[in-house]
């Protein structure tokens, strides 16, 4: 079913049941901190409008992986990637690539929530009055309809002028995922985003990613086996920076083919 | 292997107690000292505080009714031109250095020879400054006075910068560039922002520090009885202004160095109190 012009053949991968467009294709990826690598050949379809999971140990690489998607490695100087990562065919590991475009297109939310040292208005107004030319009515607009879409606009709508950071974790975090999707992205990385938040939030965030799942394509990194199956449609398994197993998550999760997945999955390591 | 057998804790309490008086005892012997230099500045330049101290130019020895009126505005003059020059410089090396040259072996040198800079004794500065513009434009001026001053700001405003921005994760930095938002403006409508008042408290101490400055200015800004005219002659300066006094036989002319004293120490404690209150304030907000 992959759309690259590459097929997916990767004998250290187990993958299977792959199936709809595909939005983000990784062939080969390869990544170093300076002299270490933390990825070895990374293969990865990423399917439009559905929620991939990615799970693994610490240190496994799932954080590194997706920070390759929108180069957010490339502030740091010794940090590289190697290998091919197409987001609608066209690669995005090329030097040639606008890289304030493409972050535009492919958003992200961090583990930790980070809101900017503004207004609740502000944090969402701020990248969309940088990214496209609007109306001042226009851009309430769209400020209330993110934090809508966020379910945090009944909580915040009367305090739009207090500073961002005032807000609880949970409620900064949603904050955050306003503010990404305000500018409409394609795509939705998650990075650990109910780690540093209490139960009730998550259960929020996680309803609010299934409702996103139809306008956007999201991948997350989540430590919580739970989460990843309660959310996602597919899941992959990493372990020492490879991809172990690759599929959909009801049969990672009630059937895994690989031994070092069911291992992880049923709490025998990691 | 055997059980392990805790120490028995006598000794240990007995240096924990040590530690503690002697530390005590230094934190109590710094304090005193400074009560005893606030005390004595203060129990002898109040009475030379009045009205014309404020608004009069200096009267020759035995003149009663002399100020130092002249001297109050060629220290702030030199100290505001002193900051106009080192605040922007200041700012932009310490964001080159927290920012884009985070990794580079060229930040590594200039954040060496920061940290030298500030160790340079003033007197050097004022030797330096001297050389450099009062010797070929033959005369003492207070161009050459601001240029000390802003000499000696220079490295402590790079150093509070980088510190500041520092202090800012790196997830603010990556949450912004996320949104598609050029790195500049991410540093400077983000990271600034988020690093403000650190980087004010930083250009307050340093005018702090410059304020009390005399070797550099007898250099170069050197001093003068008369109104302030042009910044291209000799300045008069609260600093030489005392040291000149205070060498001098004159009684009156030694109790108004001991109020200018008392001025220049109020200013630099009024500084550094709203530079603390300021940097407070922030990080009570923020938790």
């Amino acid at each position: 079913m992959s759309l690259h012009s590459e097929p997916m053949t990767n004998p250290g991968t187990v993958t299977y049941g792959i199936e709809g467009d595909i939005k983000i294709a990784v062939r080969g990826l390869n990544f170093f901190y300076g002299k270490a690598q933390a990825l070895f050949d990374n293969n990865l379809d990423i399917v439009k409008n559905r929620i991939t999971a990615v799970i693994g140990p610490s240190g496994c690489g799932k954080s590194t992986h997706i920070r390759t998607y929108n180069r957010m490695h490339q502030l740091y100087r010794d940090q590289f990637a190697t290998g091919s990562i197409q987001l609608d065919r066209e690669e995005i590991l090329t030097n040639g690539v606008d890289i304030t475009s493409l972050r535009r297109r492919i958003g992200m939310i961090f583990q930790k929530p980070s809101p900017f040292p503004m207004s609740i208005y502000d944090n969402i107004a701020y990248g969309l009055k940088l990214n496209y030319k609007l109306s001042g009515s226009e851009l309430a607009e769209r400020v209330e309809s993110a934090l809508t879409k966020a379910a945090l606009w009944n909580e915040v709508k009367d305090k739009l002028n207090q500073p961002g950071t005032a807000l609880s974790g949970g409620q900064q975090q949603r904050l955050c995922i306003a503010r990404s999707i305000a500018i409409e992205p394609e795509v939705l990385l998650m990075d650990e985003p109910c780690s540093a938040i209490d139960p009730i939030a998550t259960a929020k965030i996680e309803e609010l990613m299934i409702a996103l799942k139809e306008l956007y394509t999201i991948v997350i990194v989540t430590h919580s086996m739970q989460q990843a199956a309660r959310v996602s449609d597919f899941t992959a398994f990493f372990y020492t920076g490879r991809i172990i197993e690759f599929g959909p998550t009801r049969s990672i999760f009630t059937n895994p083919r690989v031994a070092q997945t069911e291992d992880y999955i049923t709490g025998r390591f990691g | 292997m055997t059980a392990l057998i805790p120490k028995k804790g006598y000794s240990r309490d007995a240096v924990n107690l040590l530690v503690r008086v002697v530390a005590t005892f230094g934190a109590m012997l710094g304090l005193f000292i400074l009560g005893w230099i606030l005390w004595t500045v203060i129990e002898k330049g109040i009475p030379a505080l009045n009205l014309s101290f404020f608004t009069k130019l200096p009267t020759p020895p035995g003149m009663e009714g002399g100020g130092m009126i002249n001297a109050i505005v060629g220290t702030v003059l030199m100290t505001f031109l002193a900051a106009l020059g080192s605040v922007p410089v200041g700012i932009l090396a310490g964001v080159y250095l927290a920012e884009m040259g985070r990794q580079e072996r060229f930040a590594t040198v200039v954040r060496f020879v920061v940290n030298v800079l500030v160790g340079v004794p003033s007197i050097i500065i004022g030797v330096f400054v001297y050389g450099l513009m009062v010797v070929p434009m033959k005369t003492f001026s207070g161009y050459a006075g601001a240029i000390a001053l802003s000499i000696i700001m220079l490295p402590v405003i790079i150093r509070t910068t980088e510190d500041m921005l520092r202090m800012v994760p790196d997830s603010l930095r990556e949450a912004g560039l996320s949104l598609g938002i050029p790195r500049w403006r991410v540093t400077v409508q983000i990271i600034f922002r988020a690093a403000k008042t650190g980087m004010l408290t930083g250009v307050l101490l340093a005018v702090a520090r410059v304020s009390g400055e005399t070797a550099p200015l007898l250099f170069t800004a050197l001093n003068s009885p008369y109104w302030l005219h042009s910044l291209k002659e000799p300045v008069a300066n609260l600093t030489v202004t005392i040291f000149n006094y205070a060498m001098s036989p004159y009684r009156d002319w030694q109790a108004q160095a001991w109020g200018a004293s008392l001025l220049i120490m109020m200013a630099v404690l009024v500084t550094n109190i709203i530079a603390r209150a300021v940097f407070n304030r922030q990080f009570r907000g923020r938790k």
